[in-house]
């Protein structure tokens, strides 16, 4: 396997197409059933890899571990459902795989910036017309971009807290 | 019809296998198969249709360089192509036959916005949408 060696060369390494086809399948299983427990052990086997070399392999790929990946899926399906249905909040986030309330609320603000009640709210208030676009792109098109982990997102959001605006105005 | 698109292609990783799902799986034929020396261009047809070509390419020399060729087929097995889009007249019956003959689905048929949609893969990755076309 071709490896760039330059310490400072951010190029990934190439992953073997056949081994990237089959954590496709990993990823394709979780699209569609995100709601559903998903540990390593049980991805590895769609990808036929040790649990191991499945973690690493699918971050090389697909840019996040695959636990971060599932929960951006799931936080999307809750978007789309808290926009298009009047479930109840509590309903959202057991039918997306929740096992509390309490997590549920706190990775979405986490990944959204909202609470699952201000999201709903401000949906209801803009108006959309998405009626002509496929819903799977459309769910696609609005995927939470998930690449700085949650904890560090808090991090980042208490040093911008701390430190006052340091922007000059013209 | 006399203008338009008439040839839109995917990369895939090996044309032998592609051919064989696209014709034997999906019931496309071939419309052009001609080689010259590595190139080989090849061209599948839905029998409806028969004003556009599905070109199946594999990405490699003489066209491209071994480097780009190996992202090319990376792209393709992480499913970052663009999406494709397969209209049927009967999604879960199309889904049935499919399914028996041996393709990959990703999706089941679901039943939303007025229509029935499923999804599903080639062999090397290119991901379709298969949608029931609306009785109007």
């Amino acid at each position: 396997m071709p490896v760039c060696w330059h310490k400072m060369c951010a190029m990934q390494p190439s992953l073997d197409p056949n081994l990237l086809r089959r954590l496709l399948r990993a990823k394709d299983r979780m699209d569609v059933a995100s709601h559903e427990e998903w540990p390593v052990e049980r991805l590895a086997r769609v990808s036929r890899v040790s649990p191991a070399h499945f973690a690493r392999s699918f971050k090389d790929a697909f840019g996040v571990p695959p636990h971060r990946y599932l929960l951006t899926r799931r936080i999307e399906r809750a978007k789309a459902l808290l926009r298009d249905t009047d479930q109840p909040i509590t309903d959202i986030a057991f039918q997306t795989g929740w096992k509390s309330l309490g997590t549920f609320g706190r990775i979405f603000r986490d990944i959204t910036g909202e609470s699952p009640g201000e999201l709903r709210l401000r949906e209801k208030v803009a108006p959309h017309d998405f009626d002509r676009v496929p819903a799977c792109f459309l769910i696609a098109a609005h995927r939470p971009d998930l690449k700085t982990a949650v904890l560090e997102k808090r991090r980042r959001e208490a040093r911008a807290e701390n430190e006052p605006n340091k922007k000059e105005v013209p | 019809m006399t203008q338009g698109v008439g040839v839109m292609g995917v990369y895939v990783r090996d044309q032998d296998e592609a051919l064989k799902f696209y014709v034997e799986k999906l019931g496309f034929r071939v419309h052009t198969d001609s080689k010259n020396g590595d190139y080989r261009w090849l061209t599948v047809q839905h029998p409806d249709q028969p004003s556009f070509q599905l070109g199946l390419y594999k990405p490699g020399p003489p066209v491209l360089d071994a480097r780009t060729a190996q992202t090319l087929g990376e792209i393709v097995a992480k499913g970052a192509m663009p999406p494709l889009v397969l209209v049927v007249d009967d999604c879960r019956v199309a889904f049935d036959r499919m399914r028996k003959a041996g393709v990959e689905f990703t999706q089941e048929p679901v039943t939303r916005y007025g229509s029935t949609d499923a999804s599903f893969r080639d062999p090397s990755g290119n991901g379709w949408k298969m949608i029931e076309a609306r009785k109007s």
